[in-house]
């Protein structure tokens, strides 16, 4: 038997019931992403079947609108943002305190947000170049696969947002553990997805 | 359409000529004034509701311990009586559609739009608000008391997904007196419903409706697959689980990952409609194809998602009413599995004829055949339960014997239609129309009310009239025959389905014996209906409190009527399957507990009215495209949400001096109670004690 159930919680004796509760809230969890796997499963379906010159219908294509510079830049930003949500989990693991935690949610906070404004920089770009979801079936793909992740992140620093408030005002209880358990998940799941959009549609884009 | 340039951005589209009764006033034809009548009724209803819940008082009571109620038992009757009230509307509109059918020689009462909007609202509210809600509404009653649970795993999240299926609901509703629903039928494909060919508010109807009652339904089958893998009672291992949670295991997970296809396919449509966007579009490299594959994937699992609950119930009442274990309970399991991986595999028989390759639908019209085994393996077992079983023929077992005949002959066709080159001359004819209603009415809704037959004593403590349950059952049964089985041979005849009217008088025989099985359904109806009544103001004699009128096998038989909030003053221990038949066999079904403990529930919460609520301004105000109200609704709704997360008392105790009394009160009236035997079921001496027979 390992000390912890779920790394990073620390939640109180063994077999109790905080651990079953947060085993199952855990569980649930993971059982949302799995669902939500399928909706980001479908959509880059969709949009690899509008990579060709039928779906880009003689608008713009991937290698006149995407910035390998920008994206790169993003998916550097938003893996950092992965490394120092870790780093928050290891501080609640060894209970240094709501400050540290704090501290670190809050560089991620930042990181994502980051992520966020060179993504909507991009967008505005795009926009600007012709390049709107209303010229072809690809570029609405594109919008409809890119923005949705970028929607997650938006909802995941809201979520952040919340849980620092929740940190602050009822300290580190299990109940707000395992919140930010579930947010590390999601966060974490927000990178995966990321690769997939950093390799299929930007790289496999401009090959 | 008329935009609403001069009435400025505070109604967004929305003109009083959409108003269906400005409607009826300005044409008053047939069509117009059965839309008219259709939109009173909605409004009177609401009304008169309103005037009597406030006049009876009721309005608190229902407000205290339903609406805000987290309790799964409760939450699961609201799914049901939601369903039951829009099972009304849509054997109304399908009574309506096959009398224009039988005056539509050559014409009828109905214009092609009304028709068209009648098919539409009939088949999205027959498959998302009345046989989803009724599935879930049993899932949600039934299953944690089988897995021995306090609860659903997540009772907030079981609310507001009710809350969410209910805008859904609300919104059809509302669709008839303002403005009108889509008439692109219940499948909604595009290019048809995009903006050049329909430019109305009807598709917008049709997806927010869906959209958003599919969120409620996926957070369903989250909350179901937790419950079932991490709430079973000590002991209750996968295979000791009644086959009926068995079914609910393979729902909710058909719901995790069929919904999402639904989601991203009727957004994608929003964002053709609202945004420009080019998914399904005719021009700029839209293709409406994504669609077809997207709405398939989920549509095709959705017809298994239905019935497979439905089988679990079946299986219930079979073992029940036979006396006897069910026959290989493990083949029925794996082909539970089997149906639902399989029914993964075969949404391409949809389109067929819609340009893939010859190999292509032969694999696909392979897989579909497929699925039949499993089905049969189960048809075999249901039998075999039967065979050399103490039968009682009673209201459910009449339901159970017209779906095996009627399923197996639905089943068949359905193999037909499987065969591409088959399904080349007849699809797109009312033979399909005439299939799917063959597996979708005997198979899913007799279903439904074999189980409503069965666990109503569960439920409310007092039995439903049997007769008045016969003359329902028969009813239900023939109509059926005879309202679909001539439709085969129409569409043999080549009539197209969806046809407001026809030229070939060949048709109109058909049509007419059609039209008289639709009446013996809305007779049906009305039976149901009289039944509910009877029962209630003979609750007395009826009354079964003690739990368990049917000799039941199971642990939910295994509670007084109704259950307590709790459900089991202590979780039981599992030894075995048919958990309860084999403890009253040994004597120790009814035992007091060496201690009772304190039990915690969740508070009351008016969370899920209030995503009611905002829900269904957001449709509207979406469908109108009011976008002040779009932004007032949402934040609305997330300051609901994310507002609930700081509630640190949402639980409440109950001590265990309480849940000691009101057990040993239950156990003092079963000890005084003589248990009535199998043949004495139906009468006024079974207080829900059953005589002791010897287990098989
Ligand atoms: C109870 C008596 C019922 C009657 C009299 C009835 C009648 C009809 C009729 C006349 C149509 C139109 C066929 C056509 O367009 O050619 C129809 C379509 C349909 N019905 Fe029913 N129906 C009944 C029950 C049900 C039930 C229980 C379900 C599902 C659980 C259902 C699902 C559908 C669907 C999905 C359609 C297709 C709608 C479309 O074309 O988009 N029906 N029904
Ligand atoms: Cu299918």
């Amino acid at each position: 038997m390992t000390e912890q159930l779920h790394p990073g919680l620390n939640l109180g004796p063994q077999h109790g019931k905080a651990h079953e509760h947060a085993e199952t809230v855990m569980f649930g969890f993971w059982v949302f992403l799995m669902s939500d796997l399928v909706i980001f499963g479908v959509i880059f379906a969709t949009y690899v079947t509008t990579v060709n010159p039928m779906g880009i219908a003689g608008g713009p294509g991937p290698a006149d609108i995407f910035d390998l510079k920008s994206v790169f830049i993003q998916t550097m930003l938003l893996l950092t943002s992965s490394l120092t949500f870790g780093i928050a989990t290891l501080m609640l693991r060894h209970k240094k305190g709501v400050r540290h935690v704090v501290l670190w949610l809050s560089v991620t906070l930042a990181l994502g947000l980051g992520f966020l404004i060179f993504e909507v920089r991009d967008f505005s770009t795009m926009f600007a170049n012709g390049a709107a979801p209303s010229r072809s079936g690809f570029l609405s793909a594109f919008f409809a696969l890119v923005p949705l992740h970028g929607l997650h992140v938006a909802s995941g620093a809201v979520w952040l947002v919340v849980m620092m408030m929740q940190i602050t005002l009822f300290g580190l209880v299990p109940m707000v553990k395992t919140r930010l358990l579930r947010l590390a998940l999601f966060w974490h799941f927000l990178d995966v997805i990321w690769i997939g959009i950093f390799s299929i549609v930007y790289l496999g884009g401009l090959a | 359409m008329t935009t609403s340039a001069d009435w400025g951005w505070p109604l967004g589209v929305f003109i009083p000529e959409q108003l269906s009764f400005v409607r009826a006033f300005n044409n008053p034809t047939t069509s117009e004034l059965i839309g008219a009548g259709a939109a009173s009724l909605v409004v009177l209803g609401g009304l008169a509701l309103a005037v009597f819940l406030i006049w009876s008082g009721w309005w608190r009571p229902i407000w205290r311990d339903w609406l805000t109620s987290t309790d799964h038992k409760r939450i699961g009757i609201m799914y049901i009586v939601l369903s039951l009230v829009m099972l009304s509307r849509g054997v109304i509109e399908g009574a309506l559609m096959r009398t224009q059918q039988a005056a539509g020689l050559n014409g009828g009462f109905l214009t092609p739009d009304h028709f068209a909007e009648l098919f539409s609202t009939h088949g999205t509210i027959m498959v998302f608000f009345v046989a989803m809600p009724f599935v879930t509404g049993f899932i949600n009653y039934i299953m944690p008391l089988q897995i021995g649970a306090r609860d659903m795993s997540f009772p907030v999240m079981n609310q507001v997904s009710l809350g969410l299926t209910v805008v859904g609901a609300t919104l059809v509703m509302i669709s008839l007196v303002l403005g009108q629903f889509s008439t692109g039928g219940w499948t909604a494909y595009p290019p048809y419903t995009g903006k050049v060919f329909s430019p109305g508010v009807g598709p917008d109807y049709w997806i927010w409706s869906v959209a958003i009652a599919g969120i409620g339904s996926t957070l369903t089958g989250i909350n179901v697959a937790v419950t079932i893998y991490k709430e079973r009672a000590p002991g209750m291992h996968l295979f000791r689980m009644p086959l009926f949670t068995w079914t609910a295991l393979c729902a909710a997970i058909i719901l995790i990952f069929a919904m999402p296809p639904l989601t991203v396919s009727t957004l994608m449509l929003a964002m053709d409609r609202y945004l420009d966007f080019h998914f399904f579009t005719n021009d700029l490299g839209g293709n409406m194809m994504n669609y077809a594959n997207l709405f398939w994937l989920f549509g095709h699992p959705e017809v298994y998602l239905l019935v497979l609950p439905a089988y679990g119930i079946f299986s219930e009442v079979f073992a029940t009413y036979s006396g006897k274990r069910l026959y290989s309970y493990t083949s029925l399991v794996y082909a539970t599995m089997a149906i639902a991986v399989l029914s993964f595999t075969v949404w391409l028989h949809h389109f067929f004829t819609m340009g893939q390759g010859a190999n292509v639908n032969i694999a696909f019209g392979i897989a579909t055949m497929v699925i039949a085994i499993p089905t049969g393996v189960k048809v075999y077992d249901w039998m075999a339960t039967m065979f050399r079983g103490r039968i009682r023929f009673s209201v459910p077992m009449v339901y159970a014997t017209g779906f095996l005949i009627l399923f197996v002959i639905g089943g068949l066709t359905g193999v037909i239609l499987a065969n591409p080159t088959i399904d080349y001359q007849v699809h797109n004819s009312v033979f399909l129309v005439a299939h799917f209603h063959n597996v979708l009415i005997p198979g899913v809704l007799y279903g439904m009310l074999a189980g409503y037959h069965f666990w109503f004593p569960k439920a409310f403590g007092f039995r439903l009239s049997e007769g008045w349950g016969y003359v329902t059952a028969t009813l239900w049964i023939f109509g059926f025959a005879f309202t679909f089985f001539p439709i085969y041979f129409v569409g043999l005849l080549g009539m197209p389905r969806r046809s407001v009217s026809y030229s070939d008088p060949a048709f109109e025989p058909f049509m007419l014996v059609a039209v008289f099985g639709a009446a013996m359904i809305l007779s049906a109806l009305g039976a149901l209906v009289v039944q509910l009544l009877v029962s209630i103001r003979k609750r007395e004699t009826f009354s079964v409190p003690l739990g368990d009128p049917w000799n039941g096998r199971t642990l939910e038989w295994a509670t007084p009527s109704p259950p307590p909030e709790y459900n089991f003053a202590i979780i039981p221990t599992v030894t075995d399957r048919d958990m309860f038949a084999v403890a009253k066999a040994q004597g120790n079904a009814f035992e007091k507990p060496a201690e009772y403990e304190d039990i915690t529930l969740p508070k009351n919460t008016a969370i899920g009215m209030m995503v009611w609520v905002s829900g269904t301004g957001l449709g509207l105000a979406l469908v109108w495209q009011v976008w002040w109200l779009v932004l007032v609704c949402v934040i609305g709704m997330l300051v609901v949400l994310i507002g609930n997360t700081f509630r640190t008392d949402a639980h409440r105790v109950i001590p265990a001096a309480e849940v000691a009394a009101a057990h040993q009160a239950w156990l003092d009236q079963i000890a005084a109670a003589t248990p009535v035997g199998r043949l004495g079921e139906a009468t006024p001496h079974n207080k829900g004690l059953a005589a002791q027979e010897a287990v098989q």
